[in-house]
């Protein structure tokens, strides 16, 4: 069951992060996959408006190598986060497709040094069928934040 | 208001030729005076017309602690308030911006004001017959912020009733802000793309000394820029590099890119790096662009104006824009160790939306809460604030290419890498925070 294996897969993707397995975590995006958080509530528009997060693979792979890099000094020490996700919910499938379109409610913690900071939101997955399994083709995270005034946010809501 | 002559002595023991006393960017008395002095005896950035392009509509923001209202009038004016009713004090709106219609209307009492300012209305009025209210010569109106001006849109106030003017003030350092409306085809700019707001604990000052600071980029910026450049060579050749890695690679450029890149520097502070070329110099051409701007300017003025590439311009205290992407960054110091920095972008208008892209491209990557360069920057500030609670030094280091006899008020282009443009901009700081004078002693 595509629904069963999409839950599961959302649960896993953030786990990876949780756990700092950043390239795992890569390899679960499309080739054209992206990694999109608004500003603006509401926010359609990726090109004229400016967003938080609108990474491509390019992008969220210069991400990741940054930090393994000694000198990335903002992650020294390095930062840790924590993803508390509601169950998932399918919200659309495309069998003849192979897509499958994900909303999951969230509380994100981050802490870096002795300082924590608390984000809250809804991720959207759109998600592929791929020979090797299940791929991220969109995930769209609107946070409830997003239009207010925020520190440095240094891993992956 | 004048200092007293505690306050005077403090002020002028913080600045040498050549160095800064800690305590300018770690002690709230030196900030209080900041508000008090500092950031009403200079003309502050507020705001850009294209905010408020209809009668009625408004955009609220504090400067020097004072919560203010920018409103666009029907006859097609900007008028500054201060946002605050006059009856019990309650700001007239909370929201940033939005339309106000033909009145404001306090929350509290629905006491009501035109939009420029004047009372309107107060409900069951007779209950103020016979009080001296009718004589305040304030309950006629909202104040007004008297000193205002508008340059290709920019909205600056100065608070102070008396004082430098604009044009003295800033001078020919305004050619930064000609350059970035001149680079529309039409000559105009339009606020568009949202606002980043990034809170930075630290002091307001340290963001805006790296804005010149060009002995870091290659240092604080290696992993994140180095990176992209690494990955982007290890693509197979012959690829055109996307735009992201076009805007991050110039971040690691050597020491002596930055040191041949120039700095400008104007009287009150204001100064520009990237006289000669700049990291937005090398960026790929944008389609039908150069076309619309040649038609508009005919050939050689646009390529005069798409000539220049001025990398940060600094209008000290509060604004710094960069005219070749399109995108200003606005200081809102909240306390000696808390500052907001915005981030607002404009698009060009009669250019083509590739640029407006570019733009807001440019400022999630380099300044946004989520940008690998944004951390760390923010991560050496806060280094900074925290290091500088130390007593080991009082002071803190501007000596970089300094010399005895320096001129300290004149226009001057030196080296990319000088560390003038901050020795200017204390000077600058110190005047403006004590030119009001001394008062009596306490």
């Amino acid at each position: 069951m595509i629904r069963d294996e999409a839950i599961r897969f959302v649960v896993h993707e953030a786990r990876l992060i949780d756990a700092k397995r950043l390239d795992e975590w890569l390899v679960l995006f499309d080739d054209d996959g992206r990694y999109w958080m608004p500003l603006a509530r509401g926010q359609q528009d990726r090109r004229t408006h400016t967003s938080l997060f609108d990474e491509d693979r390019l992008l969220l792979q210069i991400r990741v190598e940054r930090l393994k890099n000694a000198r990335a000094y903002a992650q020294q020490p390095p930062s840790f986060c924590h993803h508390l996700l509601q169950q998932p919910s399918v919200e659309r499938v495309d069998e003849a497709a192979g897509r499958v379109w994900l909303r999951t409610e969230f509380n994100y913690t981050e802490v870096h040094l002795h300082e924590r900071i608390a984000l809250a939101g809804t991720a959207y997955h759109e998600l592929v069928r791929r020979d090797a399994g299940l791929r991220i083709a969109m995930k769209r995270v609107d946070l409830l934040e997003c239009e207010m005034p925020l520190p440095s946010i240094q891993l992956f809501p | 208001m004048p200092l007293s002559p505690a306050d005077l002595d403090l002020v002028r023991g913080s600045v040498r030729a050549d160095s800064v006393h800690r305590r300018v960017y770690t002690d709230p008395a030196i900030f209080a005076l900041e508000q008090q002095h500092l950031f009403r005896n200079t003309w502050m950035f507020l705001g850009h017309d294209s905010q408020v392009p209809n009668p009625g509509d408004f955009y609220s923001a504090d400067i020097a602690g004072e919560p203010l209202l920018m409103l666009r009038q029907a006859d097609g004016s900007v008028k500054v308030l201060y946002n605050r009713c006059l009856h019990k004090g309650a700001k007239l709106v909370r929201a940033e911006s939005g339309n106000a219609g033909r009145f404001l209307r306090c929350p509290y009492h629905a006491w009501t004001y035109h939009t420029d300012g004047s009372l309107a209305g107060i409900p069951f009025k007779a209950g103020y017959e016979g009080t001296r209210l009718v004589d305040c010569p304030e309950h006629t109106g909202l104040d007004e912020v008297r000193h205002v001006r508008l340059y290709r849109g920019f909205v600056f106030v100065r608070l102070a009733d008396q004082g430098i003017g604009f044009d003295e003030f800033f001078g020919e350092s305004l050619s930064s802000i000609d350059n970035l409306a001149d680079r529309s085809p039409e000559g105009a700019l339009e606020f568009a793309g949202g606002v980043l707001r990034y809170m930075h604990d630290c002091n307001w000052k340290p963001f805006i000394e790296n804005l010149h600071d060009t002995m870091h980029p290659m240092v604080a910026h290696e992993a994140a820029a180095g990176t992209a450049k690494r990955l982007w060579s290890e693509q197979p050749p012959g690829g055109k590099p996307p735009m992201a890695v076009e805007l991050l690679t110039p971040f690691v450029e050597g020491h002596a890119f930055f040191d041949k890149m120039g700095i400008k520097v104007y009287p009150n502070g204001h100064s520009y790096t990237g006289v000669n070329f700049s990291i937005h110099s090398k960026y790929s051409d944008i389609p039908g662009y150069e076309e619309s701007m040649v038609r508009r300017y005919g050939d050689e003025r646009a390529h005069a104006i798409l000539g220049e590439v001025r990398h940060n311009t600094l209008y000290f205290p509060n604004l710094t824009i960069k005219g070749a992407i399109q995108a200003i960054r606005v200081v809102r110091p909240i306390a000696a160790d808390r500052t907001l920095i915005e981030s607002w972008t404009f698009r060009l208008k009669g250019a083509p939306d590739l640029l407006l892209e570019r733009t807001c491209m440019y400022t999630r990557l380099i300044n946004a809460p989520t940008s690998m360069v944004g951390h760390d920057d923010l991560h050496c500030y806060r280094s900074i604030q925290e290091g500088l609670a130390s007593s080991a030094n009082d002071w803190v280091s501007l000596h970089r290419n300094h010399r005895p006899d320096e001129d300290v008020t004149s226009t001057a282009v030196v080296n990319g890498t000088s560390e003038l443009s901050m020795r200017r901009m204390y000077q600058s700081w110190l005047q403006y925070m004590t030119c009001d004078g001394a008062g009596e002693a306490a």
